[in-house]
């Protein structure tokens, strides 16, 4: 694909005239507090907000000296990694099914597709209902098998409660890519190594599971940055970072430390850090996926 | 299909119909409390799987508000379900709009500041919201923009997927267009609203589709940005109705709420996924 036009139009002015609207707002909404982020991280307020003075990266240095925010970071490696191994793997085991199915693709890929469509909050809310220890469906037939289920006491409970919420509102996004990587593979592969007399089973891991590895990569990356950024949603709506500070994560922490316990520097430094990791993130995706394998 | 093994089919219509249930059983369950009463759902430990009679009256209750058996009046939720529509309406059509003129003109002009700009763009894709949430609301309170449909929606059209989309689209479209377009006296906008836009139908529907449900699902941004009840989106509101504990909520009125949230972009994915399927595939990858 050309990236530049052999052809081109002429005109002093309608270029960016044409692109005024777009710079406008990502320089109020985006370039503005960016750097406004950037400015009050190495800024203190006093107590009563009178009068601010620069400090440096002295916030940086509470920030990584405080346990709870350590805390909150292994909090959310820990739910990042947990949602993107379930997710992909659970997305992949249906795609590899779906793809082998000859009747009724379509109907199942309907059936897995539409909790795309729901907001986070309300998936959140959805397992917390099922989850509720007084209430919930789940949580009564867990008590009545043995298992012991209180998330609102049990941070690990309420962990995989967060875990599966995320899982389930994402497994859509996961099953569309893995489905559609799945069919771009040609037939003729898995009609030789059939020959050869591979059972599919290690057709799947010689063949199948090396050519989707750019896939498997890319949704990786999507499920961190997911897990990341837009689980708050989730968290907030399912166990507001409780108990204690177990579900604490990132996001949640710059939430609660800016606008709850009203940190602003504290709260400006931590999306500081975040706006690093993203860019980490981002910088590995288009490293890895721009060179992925051509078939 | 490479051989016949029926019991491999049979194993794999099993592993999705098992895969479908579970995704499928939170929705199920939901609309079961919808329509029971929100003692039978309390106090019945567990609640029924059966649905009960008391659709109608959660429905209304949760559309047109009102007070319920314990007293508490709940807030109507069609006001919230407008609210919701015409943020994810500005979004989407907003996006798809700038997008498709910066796209345009990143595409087929060459002018100073073009690669500036173009990074400028770019970067934008690095950064959701949630990472910048406190400054950016103090840039949209200190503008004004509280409590306004501005305010929930233009900060969130500030971001360029939509304008790589677009560029990657219009990188495909053949020279000759163009060419024949200059012979015929068309000039550039001509040609954009004539001959660009048309051919881009199948990915503005497939963007329609991603911005809008984006747009509906928003939930950090609107909970700053909106401390009057009037202006709640729909996914901000129900949340609200659970802040009580499980006792005190009203949990029919609460699922009824989440199906009403969740029918528009489920609507929407449904109804459009064939473009909605590609455009995903094709913009990300």
């Amino acid at each position: 694909m050309a990236i530049e036009k052999r052809v081109r139009f002429k005109s002093a002015w309608l270029p960016y005239a044409l692109i005024a609207p777009q710079m406008a707002v990502v320089g109020v909404f985006f370039f503005w507090p960016a750097a406004q982020a950037l400015y009050q991280s190495v800024l203190t307020q006093d107590a009563f907000g009178t009068s601010t003075e620069f400090v440096g990266l002295l916030n940086f240095e509470r920030l990584f000296a405080d346990d709870t925010y350590l805390a909150s970071f292994r909090t959310t490696a820990v739910f990042s990694v947990l949602v993107a191994v379930l997710g992909l793997s659970a997305s992949l085991l249906l795609a590899v099914m779906a793809d082998r199915v000859l009747q009724g693709t379509h109907v199942y890929r309907t059936l897995l597709i539409w909790p795309y469509a729901v907001a986070p909050a309300i998936a959140g809310v959805l397992w917390l209902f099922m989850f509720a220890p007084s209430i919930g469906v789940v949580s009564h037939a867990l008590v009545a098998a043995g298992i012991e289920w209180n998330h609102l006491l049990d941070g690990r409970d309420a962990m995989a409660l967060i875990v599966m919420a995320a899982v389930w509102k994402q497994i859509s996004y996961n099953f569309l890519f893995f489905l559609a990587g799945l069919q771009s593979i040609p037939k003729s592969l898995i009609e030789a190594a059939a020959i050869d007399g591979a059972r599919p089973w290690r057709r799947f891991w010689t063949i199948v599971f090396p050519l989707l590895s750019p896939t498997t990569f890319f949704l990786l990356v999507i499920n961190v940055v997911y897990a990341f950024f837009d689980t708050f949603a989730i968290v907030d709506a399912a166990t507001q970072g409780g108990p204690g500070k177990d579900t604490a994560i990132l996001v949640y922490k710059v939430y609660y430390d800016g606008f709850k316990a009203l940190d602003l520097g504290g709260s400006a430094a931590q999306s500081v850090v975040l706006m690093a990791v993203v860019i980490a993130l981002t910088a590995i995706q288009f490293r890895y996926v721009e060179r992925k394998v051509q078939y | 299909m490479v051989e016949r093994r029926p019991g491999l089919n049979l194993l794999a219509h099993l592993v999705l119909v098992l895969g479908v249930a579970i995704v499928a059983f939170p929705l199920y369950l939901t609309f079961v409390a919808s329509t029971q009463t929100a003692e039978q759902i309390v106090q019945n430990r567990p609640m029924s799987l059966l649905p009960g009679d008391n659709l109608v009256e959660s429905w209304r209750v949760a559309l047109f508000g009102g007070t319920t058996n314990y007293g508490a009046a709940t807030p109507p939720v069609a006001p919230m379900l407008w609210t919701s529509f015409v943020s994810a309406m500005v979004i989407a059509v907003g996006k798809i709009a700038i997008s498709l003129l910066s796209a345009f003109a990143f595409v087929y002009f060459r002018f100073p500041g073009r690669s500036l700009c173009f990074w400028m763009v770019f970067v934008t894709l690095m950064l959701p919201v949630e990472v910048r949430i406190g400054p950016t609301y103090e840039v949209v309170s200190n503008l004004g923009m509280l409590n306004t449909y501005a305010g929930l929606t233009v900060p969130l059209i500030a971001s360029a997927t939509a304008t790589f989309l677009f560029r990657q689209f219009f990188l495909t479209v053949p020279d000759e267009l163009v060419e024949a377009a200059r012979i015929d006296g068309a000039g550039p906008m001509r040609f954009f609203r004539d001959v660009l836009v048309p051919l881009s139908a199948t990915s503005i529907a497939a963007l329609f589709v991603i911005q809008f449900i984006y747009g509906w699902n928003q939930y950090l941004w609107p909970l700053l940005v909106t401390t009057d009840e009037s202006r709640y989106p729909i996914v901000l509101g129900i949340k609200r109705m659970i802040s009580g504990g499980d006792a005190y909520t009203e949990w029919n009125v609460v699922m009824a709420t989440a199906l009403l949230a969740m029918l528009p972009p489920a609507a929407v994915v449904l109804l459009m996924q064939r473009w909605f399927v590609k455009g995903l595939v094709d913009s990300e990858k």
